[in-house]
């Protein structure tokens, strides 16, 4: 426990290295997510329109 | 190929003399910027002479801007451009002569006006003719790379703040260069090396840039 | 060979491929940016100097060669597009721009991170992080172009004489930011580097730079594939690969 603490410390710049970790992990993300979620939006709509015909 | 660009050049300069406010506005708006500063700022002479070189850069770009944004708007607007991508010179003379042409309204005028405003501004005498030599080799570049940015924005809605992003960015090394080679001048020390890069850069964008604009205006008119 | 160009140069055999080597490269990419995570965060040891904080080095480094690198990628697909007129480059080309803009945000960010504790303030004018804003000032041009002209092609074809000027104009930029540095040099000298280059530090990050390079091959391939599916949703064989699926 008191490693784990210590190594969440980073030996004092926690609020250094935490949030720019946080912030690269939210933009990389992003950066996947937004795409898959276009193309299934395509696709459910495409499938609609196919199935509506 | 030099007759087709010397004539363009004499029609574009004769077009822009003829309206008053197409040559009087940019200079109008030079001197604006550049007495906004000392009221802004300080009109310590010490504290002036410091700043002095990146005022007159950085109103030179952006009154370079002003006038830029109408370089090929009405060529795209009466349809002359779609004549010059089908004459055997290509449209390489037609870009060199709007560069020049837009250099002779804007960076000849603050090239000649430099040395009077920096002298306003505090700078020492003996620094005036690097901000001569500055301007002048660096304002052509200014208009170079300007006409790629107004080619590829002439023609839209409101393209003149797309042009002032697409454009600024790329001025950098002209104020960088341009403000040094007169604050080397003014401290007592040689300008003579941010000035060999300036004339460098003003080889390689005149050689180059009119290609560029040539591009961009035949991405245009597809 | 060139069949084989010609045949994955048309988009719906485009779009089949990015869809089967995503599915691969998404898990792979996953497992291998926690590894790299855990080699940055936890196995490193701490540097002399800086500590901990130089763990930030670990995003920020491979952030910012990517930076440069999807520039390169972007300008080298614009001219593909510009001179060929292939429609897949176009794609690939304006694809990059936001992802490149997204890596250059984020190290401008952890920059300003790792300089807080490093320079004492969270942006002190340093050559490189300003050369990495106007860097950023570049991508936004090349999208707010593209954003501006109506017609996709046109628009894709346009930004990409305005990558290639870029790539002919970033280093006299970059160049001249490192000039401009080093006459007017801040009151702190300390700068943003990869430590002493010992091989327990630079092993990490060249992991982690790898692990990048294949993120962004990810996200390019999940770009086109919306891209594609953007620009087809009408076309026939679209509507029957979505009804298959669904």
């Amino acid at each position: 426990m008191p490693d784990l603490l210590d190594w969440l410390a980073m030996g004092g710049y926690a609020w250094f290295v935490w949030p720019s970790y946080l912030i690269g992990l939210a933009v990389l993300a992003a950066n996947l997510c937004l795409p898959v979620m276009r193309h299934r939006r395509l696709l459910r709509r495409g499938a609609a329109e196919e199935g509506g015909r | 190929m030099f007759n087709a660009f010397a004539s363009l050049l004499r029609r574009d300069l004769s077009a822009a003399l003829h309206i008053q406010s197409n040559w009087l506005m940019p200079v109008a708006f030079f001197t604006i910027i550049i007495s906004l500063f000392p009221l802004g700022v300080d009109a310590n002479p010490a504290l002036m002479q410091r700043f002095a070189p990146g005022v007159i850069w950085v109103a030179a770009l952006l009154a370079g801007l002003l006038s830029l944004e109408r370089a090929f708007k009405d060529d795209f607007d009466n349809g002359s451009l779609e004549q010059w991508l089908i004459t055997p010179h290509g449209v390489y003379p037609f870009a060199l002569a709007r560069i020049v042409a837009h250099w002779c309204i804007t960076g000849l005028p603050f090239t000649l006006l430099a040395p009077f405003y920096g002298y306003l501004l505090g700078l020492p005498a003996h620094s005036l003719a690097a901000a001569v030599f500055s301007l002048a080799l660096g304002t052509p570049v200014l208009s170079a790379l300007g006409a790629v940015g107004a080619a590829l924005t002439g023609c839209l809605r409101g393209g003149e703040m797309l042009m002032a992003l697409l454009v600024l960015p790329f001025y950098v090394p002209l104020l960088v260069f341009g403000a040094n080679a007169m604050d080397m001048a003014a401290a007592g020390l040689p300008a003579g090396a941010a000035l060999a890069i300036l004339g460098a850069l003003f080889i390689v964008a005149l050689l180059l840039a009119p290609l560029a604009v040539a591009a961009a205006l035949k991405v245009m008119l597809d | 060979m060139l069949d084989a160009t010609k045949r994955y140069a048309s988009l719906p055999s485009f779009y089949r491929l990015c869809g089967r080597l995503f599915a691969w490269l998404l898990p792979a990419t996953v497992a291998l940016f926690a590894a790299g995570l855990v080699w940055g965060l936890y196995l490193a040891p701490a540097d002399y100097k800086q500590g901990e904080a130089y763990r930030i080095m670990f995003i920020h480094v491979p952030s910012a060669w990517m930076s440069l690198l999807v520039y390169m990628v972007m300008a080298a697909a614009g001219a593909v597009a510009l001179v060929w007129r292939v429609k897949l480059a176009e794609l690939i080309h304006i694809e990059c721009a936001p992802v490149g803009a997204s890596f250059t945000a984020l190290t401008l960010a952890t920059g300003m991170l790792w300089g807080k504790p490093m320079w004492g303030a969270f942006w002190v004018w340093d050559a490189r992080l300003t050369s990495e804003l106007i860097l950023l000032f570049l991508y936004l041009g090349v999208i707010a172009l593209y954003a501006a002209i109506p017609d996709r092609r046109k628009a894709a074809r346009a930004t990409a004489v305005l990558a290639i000027v870029g790539v002919v104009n970033i280093p006299v930029i970059h160049y001249s930011v490192i000039w401009w540095n080093t006459l007017h040099q801040g009151p702190t000298v300390t700068r943003l580097d990869a430590p002493a280059a010992h091989i327990s530090i630079l092993a990490p990050l060249l992991f982690m730079a790898v692990v990048f390079k294949l993120y962004f091959i990810t996200v390019l391939l999940a770009r086109l594939r919306g891209s594609i599916a953007e620009q087809c949703r009408a076309q026939q064989w679209f509507r029957d690969e979505a009804a298959g699926r669904a």
